[in-house]
């Protein structure tokens, strides 16, 4: 029996009792040590990414700012306000999340309500497909295939509304292949994946016997989903789609290459444009200098910002989530 | 009417009951088409992708130099580019992979639910969501600055977005190894560590796995992380460590705005070649979650 004792436990027959953490054998406490070291790991990346960056960027805050949030971006003449930038990410994201929050969660409604679980694998195998078509090969679709395609229909709707008071200031042309709308369309295929697994999730978590109490009482489905799924997921689909808006904020390459590079503000949505990822990516090359500053300054608002959404975003899930498992 | 109280979920009777029945239908083909309308754009990329891609791509495509953009589609290929991602991919896994692995273990084996675990765990999903560019900017000010373009800045770019993913997969894997099982080899005498490397992630291996091969497929398509950190040339760079190199997402990005059909093509032919590796490493994960999951929910 000793000898058993002794192999698994060194220290352990040594008499009184001393703290169990040192009559743990080196190699053990080692483990956990680099165990902890890599889990602290994400939170130093994290806390080196704002301290790093921010500091690259100090130069463009301390010359501009609140400057940094002005109109005009001219590297020529020295003038660096991220405003327009600011706005495309919006207006794209927004017109993204128009087009892909419905119809993710539609999918994530006919993957948990409608169809048997042996379809429903082959239909999440599909929406994963889209997740792994990269960025850049949407970006080269957009630019060489979609946005060509895409630019006649543009100018049939440009024409057709041209004059019409509130159609003819969104529609209206100067239209263009490469625009805002371009890069929401492309983002909306991109963030759907996303956001409906999340919303799948989530609504996977409504208890059973809730679905069934409104059939009981002779609901339909539809009246099912909105009196049983509904009340139970609303927050943590809200947390998908802040989740989905995030990803489309930081969507970089694909936009870089069809948002068509303009630093307009214009409330035209066929119009060129161009988003903080998107110009980071287009000009960092070129820059140098208070030009470098900004642009690395578009990086930290771009990192502040999706990283707020996110942590709201999280916690709204990881609070619904919890509820349902409740 | 007044005795209804729940409206989403009594019958209004007012409506005529045909209607109820059909506005079921109405919504039901609308979650079909909505299926739909995420499919179209996808068969629309993926066969443009292959119509233009597969008369290109051969061996001696993925083996040539990379020629000027001018030279015509049937000269040349993007051999630097496929030896780069193989390179910086292959880096940033052996990096991610191990690190991604412990921490998930530090999270579930040591942590529990203890206040550092759960913000450790919460700020890993969290950095998920960190954009891919800024991770870029962020290796340039750390690294690039100091030590040069270089390969490696470009791997530790992608591991920085890998982690995450690796943190979370394992950790999910982790949460399905049954306790008893851990509490038996505890009861043989065996310590935390061993316990931890001998039984439960053995017994995880599949979906560790499964979840890392995913990982490494979303690394292999990232353009935006190596811009700045590897800076794009068009020269073959076996040495990671030292001087600028290539990878196949960035020649694709340079390639896209050319106005040069030979550069176009190569460009469809590199698309296609990403999207291949993409699709290789997520059937090979779906095959090791089939193969090798012992757990599951």
């Amino acid at each position: 029996m000793s000898t058993v004792t002794q192999r698994a436990d060194p220290a352990g027959t040594a008499g009184p009792a001393r703290p169990l953490s040192e009559r743990r054998p080196l190699g053990d406490r080692t483990f956990q040590v680099i165990a902890l070291a890599s889990g602290l790991l994400v939170l130093v990346i994290l806390v080196l990414i704002a301290v790093s960056t921010t500091q690259r960027a100090s130069l463009w805050f301390s010359t501009e700012g609140w400057g940094i949030f002005g109109k005009i971006w001219n590297p020529a003449a020295n003038q660096f306000g991220a405003l327009s930038f600011i706005y495309g990410t919006a207006i794209t994201s927004v017109i993204a999340l128009i087009m892909a929050v419905p119809v993710s969660l539609g999918i994530a409604l006919l993957l948990t309500e409608v169809v048997p679980y042996r379809w429903a694998r082959p239909i999440v195998y599909v929406i994963d497909l889209l997740a792994v078509v990269p960025s850049v090969v949407w970006g080269l679709w957009g630019i060489l295939v979609f946005a060509p395609w895409i630019a006649h229909i543009y100018s049939d709707i440009g024409s057709a509304v041209n004059g019409v008071p509130v159609l003819g200031a969104l529609f209206g042309p100067p239209t263009s292949g490469a625009s805002f709308f371009t890069a929401g369309i492309i983002l909306a295929f991109m963030i759907t994946p996303i956001v409906t697994s999340l919303s799948r999730e989530v609504i996977a978590t409504v208890p059973a016997i809730d679905k069934e109490g409104a059939y009981a009482l002779g609901a339909t489905r539809l009246e099912m989903i909105r009196g049983a799924i509904w009340p139970h997921s609303k927050g943590g689909i809200t947390g998908a789609v802040l989740l989905g808006l995030g990803r489309a904020m930081g969507e970089t390459i694909a936009v870089a290459l069809v948002i068509g590079s303009s630093a307009t503000i214009t409330s035209h949505l066929f119009a060129p444009g161009d988003s903080m990822p998107a110009v980071i990516a287009n000009q960092f090359g070129e820059a140098s200098g208070l030009f470098r500053s900004a642009l690395m300054g578009l990086g930290v608002l771009l990192f502040v910002f999706t990283i707020i959404i996110n942590i709201i975003a999280r916690a709204i899930v990881g609070r619904s989530a919890e509820q349902g498992t409740a | 009417m007044a005795a209804i109280t729940e409206p989403q979920l009594g019958p209004n009777l007012q409506e005529p009951a045909g209607w109820r029945r059909t506005k079921n239908r109405i919504a039901t083909t609308a979650m079909v088409l909505a299926f739909v309308l995420a499919v179209v754009p996808l068969v629309f990329v993926l066969y443009t992708v292959i119509a233009k891609g597969i008369s290109i791509i051969s061996w001696q495509f993925l083996t040539s130099p990379i020629p000027p953009q001018v030279v015509p589609a049937d000269v040349g290929g993007i051999g630097p580019a496929v030896l780069g991602t193989i390179e910086i991919t292959a880096m940033a896994t052996a990096m991610a992979v191990p690190l991604g692995i412990l921490g998930a273990v530090y999270l579930h084996e040591y942590g529990g639910k203890g206040v550092l675990a759960r913000l450790i765990a919460f700020m890993s999903d969290v950095m998920t969501g960190v954009p891919s560019i800024v991770m870029g900017l962020f290796l340039f000010s750390i690294w690039v600055l100091h030590f040069g373009f270089s390969g490696f800045a470009g791997a530790l770019a992608l591991a920085c977005l890998m982690l995450p993913i690796v943190i979370r997969s394992t950790d999910e894997m982790l949460k399905l190894v049954p306790n008893p099982l851990r509490e038996g080899s505890y009861a043989l005498g065996a310590t935390k560590a061993r316990v931890t490397l001998t039984v439960v992630l053995p017994a995880a291996i599949g979906g560790i796995v499964s979840g890392a091969l995913l990982a490494v497929a979303r690394a292999a398509g990232e353009t935006a992380p190596l811009l700045f950190t590897i800076l794009t040339v068009t020269t073959a760079n076996p040495n990671i460590f030292s001087g600028p190199n290539t990878a196949i997402p960035a020649q694709i990005f340079s390639n896209a705005t050319s106005p040069y059909v030979g550069a176009q093509s190569r460009a469809w032919g590199a698309a296609l070649t990403l999207i291949v590796i993409a699709f290789v490493l997520m059937i090979a994960a779906r095959i090791v979650t089939a193969r090798f999951t012992r757990y599951s929910r």
